[in-house]
Order: structure tokens, then sequence, then C-alpha cells
């Protein structure tokens, strides 16, 4: 495992191989923690990393693109893992993240910033179980933040809670009346709310009815704020309020049950016996709770 | 299965055709391969960024701009330097059958033009991870006899 060695020395390439390893799970955590040391501890009110999430289609990447350009002109070093959906019938994806995402060619702000495409594979969810152990080894590699890109999420996808410090929730203008505000799901696990496209009609009406239905709630309700990633509009503040963003505190409890969910489906996913058991399901010859079982002995 | 392959789609240059790109991404994602996009009007050094950071195992680059001579060997040299000696390496686009040698010399290791079956990229990818040395640094004469 030299390019584990290699990778502390700022090698990319070995970087790159090493993320290659963990997520084929040639490589432990454990084991690569173990050369390249643990994760840096920093302050309760600080964090390390940050979900973007959101529909898809309401500029996701283009925005993060715009936060990265900000955070590397700043002299922070950044890591982006940014996820796309894998296909359930084949297992092939088409990540196509990097399309935006013009920060990482520019040469004077490249060196501070790593993305990495990653695909859901067998996760449910719109992030895989596997970006937590990435993460990890990012933070202990010396990157300052990392950044975590969510599949295009639904009202009720909230899988992201349980690897990242805060939740950013991507927003756009002609997104529905506003019942959709008051609808419960993604947007109340939000530690900050961006309205993109804030360029075109119906935006700030959006954002409205989104400050309208936090004051409803309990509890500190997220900064909403306007942005345009295309045109370059409240980026600077967007990038500036994001650094020093508390978390809200409000969903504790969520966070935890998502947590404790992606740890169930992780000991599912890579159990060596799934596809066996997935073919006992079909052919009807053992019950759920039997492969539940199955799964949880093989990992006593 | 076993793991997916991770495989660079790229468009070098001033080129805004990426029709061909599109449907030779879309035969390797239904395959079950990972593909990576790269989006249009690449530089070489750009796309070598991007086969590193996303450690992608074989990297296609596209080109109906005619520049094909000078940027598909740009991107081979650049490779070489980073020391991504062992990605695998196909073109694919309006590459004249006169243009091609020079390109399989360079270590580019097969070229699919107009009206390539989608399967035989497919082949491909298949025979070439099973045969050593057909990475773009590495010594081997070899290269796929596309049908057209």
């Amino acid at each position: 495992m030299e390019y584990l060695q290699e990778a502390t020395t700022g090698c990319r390439r070995s970087l790159a191989r090493s993320l290659t390893a963990l997520e084929s799970r040639t490589l432990s955590l454990e084991q690569a923690l173990s050369v390249v040391g643990t994760r840096p501890v920093v302050d309760d009110g600080e964090w390390q990393t940050l979900a973007i999430t959101g529909a898809p289609g309401v500029g996701k990447s283009c925005l993060l693109d715009g936060l990265l350009r900000q955070w590397a002109g700043q002299g922070l070093r950044i890591a982006v893992l940014a996820v796309d959906p894998s296909s359930p019938r084949t297992g092939g994806a088409l990540l196509g993240d990097r399309v935006r995402m013009t920060v990482v060619d520019d040469a004077a702000l490249k060196n501070n910033i790593y993305l990495r495409s990653i695909a859901t594979r067998k996760s449910s969810g719109s992030v895989p179980v596997i970006v937590e152990d990435m993460t990890h080894f990012l933070l202990a590699l010396g990157w300052d933040k990392v950044v975590i890109e969510t599949v295009g999420a639904g009202q009720s996808e909230v899988r992201c809670a349980a690897v990242a410090d805060r939740i950013l929730v991507v927003e756009g203008p002609a997104r529905g009346d506003g019942i959709q505000a008051e609808k419960a799901g993604l947007l109340e696990l939000a530690d900050a709310v961006f309205v993109n496209k804030s360029d075109l009609p119906g935006a700030e009406l959006h954002a409205d009815e989104l400050r309208e239905s936090y004051q409803l709630g309990l509890g500190a309700p997220p900064p909403v704020l306007l942005t345009s990633a295309l045109h370059g509009i409240g980026l600077e503040a967007a990038a500036n309020l994001l650094l020093s963003l508390p978390a809200s505190g409000r969903s504790t409890k969520a966070r935890w049950r998502e947590r404790l969910l992606a740890f169930h489906e992780r000991k599912i996913l890579e159990s060596p016996q799934l596809d066996e058991l997935l073919l006992e399901l079909a052919k009807g010859s053992i019950e759920f709770k039997d492969a539940l079982s199955f799964i949880g002995d093989a990992h006593e | 299965m076993g793991e997916p392959w991770r495989i660079v789609v790229a468009k070098p240059g001033l080129d805004g055709h990426d029709r061909g790109a599109k449907v030779v991404a879309r035969a390797l994602r239904d395959a079950g391969n990972e593909v990576i996009y790269t989006g249009l009007r690449r530089s070489a050094q750009q796309i070598v960024d991007t086969v590193r950071d996303e450690d992608a195992r074989f990297l296609g680059l596209s080109s109906l701009s005619g520049a094909h001579g000078h940027l598909f060997p740009k991107v081979c040299e650049l490779l070489r330097t980073e020391g991504l000696n062992d990605v695998i390496v196909f073109g694919g686009g309006i590459i004249p059958d006169d243009d091609r040698q020079a390109l399989f010399d360079c270590g580019i290791r097969a070229i699919f033009g107009p009206g390539t079956p989608t399967s035989e990229i497919l082949e491909f990818i298949e025979i070439s991870t099973q045969r050593e040395n057909s990475g773009v640094g590495q010594e081997s004469d070899w290269h796929w006899t596309s049908t057209s």
C-alpha cells in the first residue's frame, strides 16, 4: 500500500487510488487511517463536512462551483465528493457533475480543489454509505473541508444528514406554491437554504414563502438567501455565510436516526452473502427475518 | 458482477460536436460502467487532471474538428508525464485512415469511426483489460483493428 504513503505527500494520483480502494472495499478505513493519521479535531462551532442537496436541476453543481471559487480564492483547500445515481438495472452511471465545475480548470485555484465523482452503486438514498469513509480519509489527509453534493433529491431524502455536519438545501424559483414550503421533509433539516436562479421570476416570492414557513416553526429559522450561480449574484455573501454557519440544532434526533439507518444499510450491503440471500428471498426459501439475522450473525 | 470500470469520455479542443461522445458514454454506461463526462472544449491538461483525480482506467477522446493529430498525442504525452501509464486510451470521431497509425504509435489502442457498432467498443474494453501492457505508457504494438 505504497500509494497511501504517497497520498500523504500530496500526490493526487495516489489520493485518487486510495479512494478507489476504499470504494471497492479492498482497503478499510482503519488501514488507511493507520498510515495517514486521524482527522483533526475542530471546535464545536466549526464544520468539516457540508452536504449540498436539493431537487434535480436547481443548480447545485453550478452553485457549488461558484462557492468553491470563493473558498479556494481565500486559500481554503476543499475536497468535493459529487454523487450521481447508478442504474438499478445495469449498475452503470453517467457522472456529469464535472461539466459544471469549471473551478477545477482554473490554473490559479485548482490545487486547492479536489473533485471526485461518485456513483451511488448499491446504496439507497442520495448519498452512498462509502462517502462517510472517504470523508474521514480526506480530512485526515489534511483537506480543510469536504463538501458532498448529493444526487438530486426529493422532498423526503435526508440521508445526507448521516454524514454531514451542515446541510445546505438548494431551491429554485417556481417550485410550487406556498404549500410546498409547508410540507414536512428535507427543508426541516436545512441549516441554510439558498434559492438559486434568483434572476428568474418567482425566486423572491419563493424565498419569502420559505422564510414565512420557518417563522411558524420552533427554534431559530435557518437563513434563506437568494443566489444566482449563473450570474454570480450573492455568491460572496453566500460563501461567507456558510463558512460561519452554526448548526441549526433543530434536528439532532433525525440526524442520529439517519446515521443509524446508514449504519444498518451498510451492514446489509457489505454482507458477502448479500447476493445469495437475495436469490433465496426471491425463491421464497427464506424470510426477511432469516436474512437479517444471517447478516447480523455474520458480522458478530 | 465485479467493480465497474471508471471511464473518462472527453472532448479535447475547439469542437462542439458531442453527439458521438454522448452515444459512446451512454453505451458504456448501459454496459455497467461508470462514465465521467468532461463536457466540451477541454484542454489536454484539463483532461489529464480529470483522469488522474477520478482514477479512471480508460480515457475516450472524441474529435471531429480535424485537430486530432495534434491533440490526441498531446494528451497521451501528458498522461505519461503524470505517471498515468496504465490508462488505456481510445479515440473516435472523424479520423482519416491515413492519420491512424501515428495515433497508434503514440499509445492510443483503438480508433472508432462513424458507423462503429457500440458493441465493438464494449468488446474492445473487455479485451484490452485482459491483455497486458495496453496502457498508454506501456510498451506494446497491439492495437484494436476497427471495422470502421
